[in-house]
C-alpha cells in the first residue's frame, strides 16, 4: 500500500510543481502549487508527521495561497507574454544551473541508499498532536514564543508596506 | 515489497527543490517567484521530515513547524512588498525593477 | 639655578606666542615691546647663569641639563639637553645681549611697517632656534636650531615679499643654506656610524682616543664646515648673504652679521678635539677662511650699496675667523666673533639709520655730508668703523691681532696666512673709511626731496647704537693679550673647553712658557706692521674719497678689467648661474619636467586610473541591477561549493 501512496504523491509533487513552474498564467500556477502541497501533505502523512500533515494543508494549501491568489486578483496581472533577448540567456543558464543543483542533489541524496533503512508499514515516529505539543511547550518554548512574535512582526510589516501611500515615481 | 528506501523521499524532495531553483532562475513574475521559492522551502520540509522518520526524533517535524511560522510571515511581507513595487512601478516583473544596476 | 637653564630659550618662544596669538590686532608697538622684554629677560637669566657658572671652579665648568628623552630608537637615543659650558655661555651671552639691542632698534625702525607684529615673530623665533643652537648637547639638538635660524633666515630675509626681488633673495638663501645643511646632515650621519651616539661629550671623549689624522675625522671634519660654510658664507657658499641684504635691516644687523653666520663658527669651536684630530681639515678651514676674507674684502672695495659693502665686510671678517679656529686658536676665532658681533651689529644698524634717514636709499654714491645731519650715527658709525679696522683701542683691535698672531705662530699657522690676513685687514679699513667718507663726508649728492626728509633717527634706534658703540670700545678688553701687558681673561675663561684639545696637540693650556721674549718681540713687530698698514689705507682712503677728487674713476679706468671684475663680484653668482643654475633648469625643464613628470609619473598615473576607469566600466555591467541575475550567480556559488564538498 505505501508504495503505491508514495509513487502517487511524489509523481503529483512533481508534475504539478513542474506545471506551476512553466504555465503563463499566476493563477494557474497557484493552483498547481495548492496540488503539490497537497501531495506533499500526503507525504508527510506516508512519514509519519500527522500534525505537520494537517497543518501543511491548513496554512500553506489554505491561508497561503488563499494570500496569493488574493494578490494576484488585485494585481490583476497579465498573462507573461513577450520574452526581451536578454532574457534568453539568463533562462538558458537558470534552467541549466537548476538541472546541475538538482543532479547534484539526486548525487547525494542517492549516495545514502545503503545506510537509510526502509520505510515499512508500521510508522517510525509518530508526529502526534500530543507529542508535538508536548514538545513545543516544553523543550522549544522558546523559539515557539520568538516565532509568535515573529508572526506578529510579519503582520505589522505586511500591513505597513501594502497600506502605506508610497508617492509616484518619477 | 509493502516497503520503499526513505531516501526515495530525499530524491523527491532533490528534485522539487531544483524545480524550485529552476523557477526562481527562470520566471519574470514576482509572484511566480515567490511560489517557487515556497515550493523550495516545502522540499527542505520533506528532508526535515524523512530524517524525523530515520532518526525516530522530533526535532526534525518540530523544524518544519518552525519553518512554516517563518514561511508564513516571509510570504506575508513579500506579497506586500510586490503590492508596493506594483504601485510604485506599475509592474510585478522583476527584470523590469533594476533599480539596483551600478 | 643651572636646572632653570630652559629658561633662556623658553623667554622667546613664550614672546613668539603671545605676540602669535593676540598681536595681529595690536596697531601700535606692543608687539615689538613684548618681544623685547621676552629677550631682555632671556639676557637677564643669561647674566645670571653667567655669574653661577663663574662661580663653578674652572675645570668644572661643563653642566648638562637634560630635559627629557626625545628620540629613543634601538640604539639611538637622543635627549634635549643643554650643554652650559664657557663656549656656549659665551654664544648665549652674545646671541640674547645683542638680541635685545637689536629688538630695540627694530622697534623704531620697522615702526609703521604692516608686518610689525609678524617681524617681531620671526625675530623671536629666530632667537629661540639660535639659543636652541648654541645650547644643544648633541649634534641632532643642535642640527635642529641649526635648520631653525636657516628658516627664520629665509622669512626674515623675504620679509618683504612683494617685492620680488626679496623673495628670490630668500629663496637663494634657503637653497644655498641646504647645500650647506647637506654637509652637516651628511656628518652627523657619519659621526652618529662612527660613535654610536651624537651626543657632544661622549663623541668628543670617544674621538680623542683616535689617533692624529684618523680618515674618518677628517671626513667628518670636512664635512662639518661643508655646513659652516653654507650658514657662515664662507667660499664658494658665500653668495647668498650679499643677497641676504634684502631683508629690514635689523634683520642683517642680527641674523646675518651678529649671530646666525657665526654660527658655522661656533660649530667648528664645538668640535674643536675633531679638528685638533684632523689636520688636513683644520688646515683647509683656515685656508678657505683666509682665502674668503681676502676675497670678499677684494669686493667690497667697488661695491656703492653701503648694505652690500657691510655684507662683504662680514663675509670677509667671518673668513678671519675660520683662520682663527682653522689653526687651532679656537678662542681667538670665539674672541673675534664676538668684538664682530658688537661692531658689526653697530655698523649695520647704524648704515640702517642713514637709510632710514635717506628715505630707504642705499645707494652710497648720493649721500655724503651726512655728518653734521646725523651726529649720533655718526659718531657710533665711525667707533664701529674703528673697530672693524682694527685701531688700537678699540675691540676689533685685539681680536683681529690675536687671530693674525695666531695665523703666524698658532698651532697650524704659517706666515703666508699672515700675509693674507694682513692684507685683507688693510683692504677692510681703506673700505670701511671709502665707507664713512662716502656717507658722512663732503656734500650730500641726493635729490632736494630726500634732502628735505634727512634727520637723526629717534632716540629708540641711537639708543642701541650708543650702548653697542660702547660695547666696540671695551668690549676688547677683556682680552688684552700678554704682549700688551693684559692677562687674557677671555682666553682662560674658555681655556677648559678647549683642554682636550691642547693637550693632544701636546701643549700647555696657555702658551708655552719658553720662548716668550722672542715670540713677544715677534708679535709686536707684527702687530706694528699691521698697524703700520691699516693707517696707510687710511690715509689712502681719505686720499681717494675723503676729498672731492677724480682719483676714484681714474684707478678705475687705469685697472680697466680687472676692476670691472671686482665690481661684478667676480661674476661668480654669474658663473654658478651658468653652470650650475641654469643647465639643472633644463634639465629640470626637458627631462624632469616635460619628460619624466608629465610623460613617465603623469602618464602611468594617469594610464592607471584610466585602466582602472575601463576596468570599472567593463565590471559594471555585470551589475545589471536585475536581481534574477544575481540569483543565477548566488546559484552558481551553490553548485561550485557543493563540487568543493563533496567531489
Amino acid at each position: 500500500m505505501i508504495p503505491i501512496l508514495f509513487f502517487f504523491f511524489a509523481g503529483l509533487a512533481i508534475a504539478s510543481a513542474l506545471l506551476m513552474v512553466t504555465h503563463k498564467n499566476p493563477v494557474y500556477c497557484a493552483i498547481f502549487l495548492i496540488i503539490t502541497f497537497f501531495a506533499l501533505a500526503g507525504l508527510y502523512f506516508l512519514l509519519g508527521a500527522q500534525f505537520l500533515s494537517v497543518v501543511q494543508v491548513i496554512i500553506y494549501a489554505g491561508a497561503i495561497m488563499v494570500l496569493f491568489v488574493f494578490v494576484i486578483m488585485l494585481l490583476n496581472l497579465s498573462e507573461e507574454v513577450r520574452l526581451p533577448a536578454g532574457r534568453r540567456l539568463q533562462s538558458g543558464f537558470g534552467i541549466v544551473f537548476a538541472a546541475i543543483l538538482g543532479v547534484q542533489l539526486l548525487v547525494i541524496a542517492a549516495a545514502g541508499t545503503r545506510v537509510f533503512g526502509r520505510l515499512s508499514g508500521d510508522t517510525p515516529v509518530s508526529g502526534t498532536v500530543e507529542r508535538l505539543g508536548a514538545a513545543l511547550f516544553s523543550t522549544y518554548l522558546y523559539p515557539f514564543e520568538i516565532a509568535s512574535v515573529l508572526l506578529l512582526t510579519g503582520i505589522v510589516g505586511a500591513i505597513i508596506l501594502g497600506s502605506k501611500k508610497l508617492p509616484k515615481e518619477q | 515489497m509493502n516497503a520503499i528506501p526513505l531516501n526515495f523521499f530525499l530524491l523527491v524532495a532533490a528534485v522539487l527543490f531544483a524545480i524550485g531553483v529552476a523557477g526562481v532562475l527562470v520566471r519574470r513574475n514576482a509572484l511566480v517567484i515567490l511560489m517557487s521559492i515556497e515550493l523550495m522551502l516545502n522540499a527542505v520540509n520533506l528532508t526535515f521530515i524523512t530524517f524525523a522518520a530515520k532518526w525516530q526524533a522530533l526535532d526534525g517535524q518540530l523544524f518544519v513547524f518552525f519553518i512554516m511560522a517563518v514561511a508564513a510571515a516571509e510570504v506575508a511581507v513579500g506579497l506586500a512588498v510586490i503590492i508596493s513595487v506594483f504601485r510604485l512601478r506599475g509592474t510585478v516583473h522583476v527584470d523590469e525593477i533594476n533599480l539596483l544596476k551600478g | 639655578m643651572f636646572d632653570l637653564v630652559w629658561l633662556i630659550p623658553l623667554f622667546p618662544l613664550l614672546g613668539l606666542i603671545i605676540n602669535a596669538l593676540t598681536g595681529w590686532k595690536s596697531a601700535g608697538v606692543r608687539p615689538g615691546v613684548i618681544a623685547s622684554a621676552a629677550v631682555g629677560l632671556s639676557f637677564a637669566a643669561a647674566v645670571a647663569l653667567f655669574f653661577e657658572l663663574l662661580r663653578l671652579p674652572a675645570a668644572d665648568r661643563l653642566v648638562e641639563v637634560p630635559l627629557f628623552k626625545w628620540i629613543a630608537a634601538g640604539a639611538l637615543s637622543t635627549e634635549i639637553a643643554f650643554q652650559i659650558d664657557p663656549l656656549s655661555m659665551v654664544m648665549i651671552l652674545v646671541v640674547t645681549g645683542v638680541s635685545f639691542i637689536i629688538h630695540i632698534y627694530a622697534i623704531g625702525y620697522m615702526h609703521g611697517d604692516r608686518g610689525f607684529n609678524r617681524f617681531f615673530i620671526f625675530l623671536n623665533l629666530f632667537v629661540f632656534a639660535m639659543l636652541i643652537l648654541v645650547t644643544a648637547n648633541n649634534f641632532l639638538m643642535m642640527f635642529i636650531g641649526w635648520e631653525g635660524v636657516g628658516l627664520c633666515s629665509y622669512l626674515l630675509i623675504g620679509f618683504w615679499y612683494q617685492d620680488d626681488y626679496n623673495a628670490y633673495a630668500g629663496r637663494k638663501a634657503f637653497v644655498v643654506n641646504r647645500i650647506g645643511d647637506f654637509g652637516f646632515l651628511l656628518a652627523i650621519f657619519l659621526i652618529y656610524a662612527t660613535f654610536r651616539t651624537l651626543d657632544f661629550t661622549e663623541v668628543f671623549s670617544q674621538a680623542a682616543a683616535m689617533p692624529i689624522g684618523a680618515g674618518v675625522l677628517t671626513a667628518i671634519a670636512l664635512l662639518l664646515f661643508v655646513g659652516a660654510a653654507g650658514k657662515s658664507a664662507q667660499l664658494p657658499l658665500y653668495v647668498w648673504l650679499p643677497d641676504a641684504m634684502a631683508g629690514p635691516t635689523p634683520v642683517s644687523a642680527l641674523i646675518h652679521a651678529a649671530t646666525m653666520v657665526t654660527a658655522g663658527v661656533y660649530m667648528v669651536a664645538r668640535a674643536n678635539v675633531i679638528y685638533t684630530l684632523a689636520p688636513t681639515a683644520a688646515a683647509v678651514v683656515a685656508i678657505v677662511g683666509a682665502l674668503t676674507a681676502l676675497y670678499a674684502a677684494t669686493i667690497g672695495l667697488t661695491q656703492f650699496d653701503i648694505k652690500r659693502v657691510l655684507a662683504y665686510s662680514t663675509i670677509s671678517q667671518l673668513g678671519y675667523m675660520f683662520i682663527g679656529v682653522g689653526v687651532g686658536a679656537f678662542a681667538a676665532g670665539i674672541f673675534h666673533l664676538m668684538t664682530h658681533a658688537f661692531f658689526k651689529a653697530l655698523l649695520f644698524m647704524a648704515a640702517g639709520s642713514v637709510m632710514h634717514a635717506m628715505s630707504n636709499q642705499t645707494d652710497m654714491r648720493i649721500m655724503g655730508g651726512l655728518r653734521t645731519k646725523m651726529p649720533r650715527t655718526f659718531w657710533t658709525m665711525l667707533i664701529g668703523t674703528l673697530a672693524i679696522a682694527g685701531i688700537p683701542g678699540f675691540s676689533g683691535f685685539f681680536s683681529k691681532d690675536e687671530i693674525l698672531w695666531q695665523a703666524w705662530s698658532g698651532a697650524h699657522g704659517a706666515p703666508w696666512l699672515w700675509l693674507i690676513g694682513a692684507v685683507a685687514a688693510a683692504l677692510t679699513t681703506f673700505y670701511m673709511f671709502r665707507l664713512i667718507f662716502m656717507t658722512f663726508f663732503g656734500t650730500l649728492r641726493a635729490d632736494d626731496k630726500t634732502a628735505h626728509h634727512l634727520h637723526e633717527s629717534p632716540g629708540v634706534m641711537t639708543w642701541p647704537l650708543i650702548i653697542l658703540a660702547v660695547l666696540s670700545l671695551i668690549g676688547g678688553y677683556v682680552g688684552i693679550p700678554a704682549v700688551l701687558g693684559g692677562s687674557n681673561h677671555f682666553e682662560h675663561f674658555l681655556a677648559p673647553v678647549f683642554a682636550a684639545s691642547a693637550e693632544l696637540r701636546g701643549v700647555a693650556a696657555h702658551g708655552g712658557a719658553e720662548g716668550h721674549a722672542t715670540g713677544h718681540s715677534l708679535e709686536l713687530l707684527l702687530m706694528g706692521i699691521v698697524l703700520v698698514l691699516v693707517l696707510f689705507s687710511l690715509w689712502l682712503a681719505w686720499r681717494y674719497y675723503g676729498r672731492k677728487s677724480d682719483l676714484p674713476a681714474r684707478t678705475a679706468a687705469r685697472l680697466g678689467g680687472a676692476y670691472r671684475l671686482v665690481f661684478n663680484k667676480y661674476y661668480v653668482d654669474e658663473f654658478y648661474d651658468a653652470v650650475i643654475a641654469r643647465p639643472l633648469h633644463r634639465i629640470s625643464e626637458s627631462a624632469l619636467w616635460r619628460f619624466i613628470d608629465v610623460r613617465i609619473i603623469d602618464g602611468s598615473i594617469n594610464g592607471t586610473a584610466a585602466l582602472i576607469g575601463a576596468g570599472a566600466r567593463a565590471l559594471s555591467a555585470l551589475q545589471t541591477g536585475v536581481v534574477q541575475n544575481y540569483a543565477l550567480a548566488f546559484v552558481f556559488g551553490v553548485i561550485a561549493l557543493l563540487v568543493y564538498l563533496f567531489v
